[in-house]
């Protein structure tokens, strides 16, 4: 496989385009793999990649029942952040952004990484005091993080909502400069790209229909291409976790599925620099512009348990006023469209990366709003668990059993409702 | 937009509502053990298709009910009201108000 390269780029210039190849392969499945992960997404993919890159595990197949990055890998808002606070999420997230950092030389595909900051505005002294507290925690673990008072943050977004008498009034923002958005597809695709490279088939089309067990071991996946067979199987579903987990027989999970929507609207100028953030009182809405120019947005849940992958009209009449009450200068402007996820919503808010009842299966679920950012950790952390069997320390606690155990990583302090981990 | 028919208040749009969770869980006695709560507290079915499910007519008659919805195509196939006297007075009576 040839590199991509300006020098590549002016070559086939030259040579009419005809000189590029396609950038993944499409195998038929093997009967029987090292390793085989359920869900070609993004956390999927990178799973595969870092097998290969980091463990040598090249024996790898990623199923997915559609084409790959068919699901949440493309129906996300894009952010990447790594403004956590709870232990274990801190170290996290904030590897997950180093690891963006790198991501399009890593890949050698350009994902699109722009560090463009992270905006939350806040609208009360004791939001602020939380907000410092939150970010002096951050800085412990080598995250970045500033406090704008409210003539810094006129200077920097002028056309934000400051009139004195609107609902919430802004008093200044919380930032992480070094938090930002990325082209989505764009990861799938690069992930995809370096992990066929490396020899891992990835298999679309593909849908799981059956897991085959015995006591304590999965044996078999029953596919709609047959029977494919894994040393090792690990499930990146998230969104249809519950459903694999019952083809598996393994019963509950503390997990619920929900619907997330997002928004872009019709492309307009450059308007807005940052990703910017609004959550104070009901209100939840969070915003940033594409490269093309759309203004790119999303707000709450819809609310209610869902598996369908469309969304409802409160939520887009709630997201508008949200838009227009903090960007009053978007009042105009249409939307060009929107769609919604199948999030699994766990019951404390995060993830679950771990060994489960069955000794060669390993589960990477529970993303909840977070998954896009944390993608690349996501399978830097899986792999090494996949490869070496045991959880690294700083996916220890994002085990199933942590709720038994009581030390629930529950960011928001909302309690084991998973509607209200936003 | 989901049209629940409210026992109470006939049908009306979901907004109404606040939902409440999966309506099929029981909650054990307080002196049951640490995995019965475990089990109740946290562990979900997470049904992808017809299952039961808590909602509060919260902007109308505050009632609490139980509704039986397909999670995948969001149709609802019957309400009733979640207190359980309530219920079976309602399927008792003769001319349920439940179309408006």
């Amino acid at each position: 496989m040839k590199p991509y390269s300006a020098w590549n780029v002016f070559r086939n210039g030259l040579s009419r385009q005809k000189g590029w190849e396609r950038a993944w392969r499409d195998p038929e499945p093997k009967t029987e793999y090292d390793v085989v992960i359920v869900g070609a997404g993004l956390h999927g993919l990178a799973s595969a990649y870092y097998l290969a890159k980091n463990h040598g595990i090249t024996n790898v197949a990623v199923l997915d029942k559609g084409w790959l990055g068919s699901g949440n890998a493309g129906r996300n808002t894009t952010i990447v952040r790594s403004n956590y606070m709870m232990p274990g999420n801190r170290e996290f997230y904030e590897h997950s952004l180093k690891l963006w950092e790198n991501l399009s030389h890593e890949l050698n595909y350009n994902v699109m990484f722009s560090q463009r900051a992270h905006v939350s505005l806040l609208h009360s002294p004791a939001a602020r005091d939380g907000a410092a507290r939150r970010y002096n925690t951050m800085r412990l673990t080598g995250a970045d993080g500033e406090l704008w008072d409210l003539p810094t943050l006129k200077r920097k977004i002028p056309h934000l909502n400051y009139s004195a008498d609107s609902r919430f009034p802004i008093i200044g923002a919380t930032v992480q400069p070094r938090a930002g958005t990325a082209r989505h597809d764009a990861v799938a695709w690069g992930y995809a790209r370096g992990a066929d490279q490396r020899g891992v088939d990835i298999i679309q089309n593909c849908e799981v229909t059956g897991v085959e067990r015995t006591a304590n071991q999965v044996t078999g996946l029953k596919t709609s291409r047959g029977i494919i067979r894994g040393r090792k199987v690990g499930f990146a579903v998230a969104g249809n976790t519950s459903r694999l987990w019952r083809m598996a027989e393994l019963g509950k999970l503390p997990i619920e599925s929900h619907k997330l929507q997002a928004f872009v609207s019709e492309p307009l100028k450059p308007l807005l620099d940052q990703v910017v953030v609004f959550g104070v009182g009901g209100a939840h809405f969070y915003i940033s512009q594409s490269d093309k120019g759309g203004m790119v947005f999303g707000g709450d849940l819809d609310w209610y348990k869902s598996y369908a992958q469309r969304g409802n009209l409160p939520i887009v009449q709630d997201v508008a006023e949200c838009a227009t009450s903090i960007l009053p200068c978007l009042g105009r402007v249409r939307l060009l469209r929107h769609w919604a996820g199948v999030m699994d919503m766990s019951m404390d808010g995060s993830a679950f990366l771990c060994k489960t009842p069955l000794s060669n299966l390993y589960l990477n679920a529970g993303w909840n709003y977070g998954g896009f950012k944390a993608s690349p950790a996501s399978g830097w952390y899986f792999a090494d668990l996949i490869a070496n069997d045991r959880p690294d320390p700083v996916i220890l606690n994002h085990a199933l059993s942590r709720f038994e155990r009581g030390i629930n990583i529950d960011e928001r302090g909302a309690g084991p409702d998973p509607k209200l981990h936003g | 937009m989901l049209r629940i028919p409210c026992p109470f208040c006939g049908t009306r749009d979901h907004s109404e509502f606040s939902y409440g969770g999966d309506a099929s869980v029981e909650y054990p006695a307080l002196e049951a053990p640490a995995e019965a709560w475990l089990e109740a507290v946290f562990q979900r079915d997470n049904i992808d298709g017809v299952q039961l499910e808590t909602w509060q007519h919260l902007h109308g008659c505050r009632m609490w009910i139980v509704v039986e919805r397909d999670t995948r195509s969001h149709e609802i196939h019957s309400v009733r009201p979640a207190h359980e006297g309530l219920a079976s007075a309602l399927a008792q009576s003769a001319d349920p108000v439940n179309e408006s």
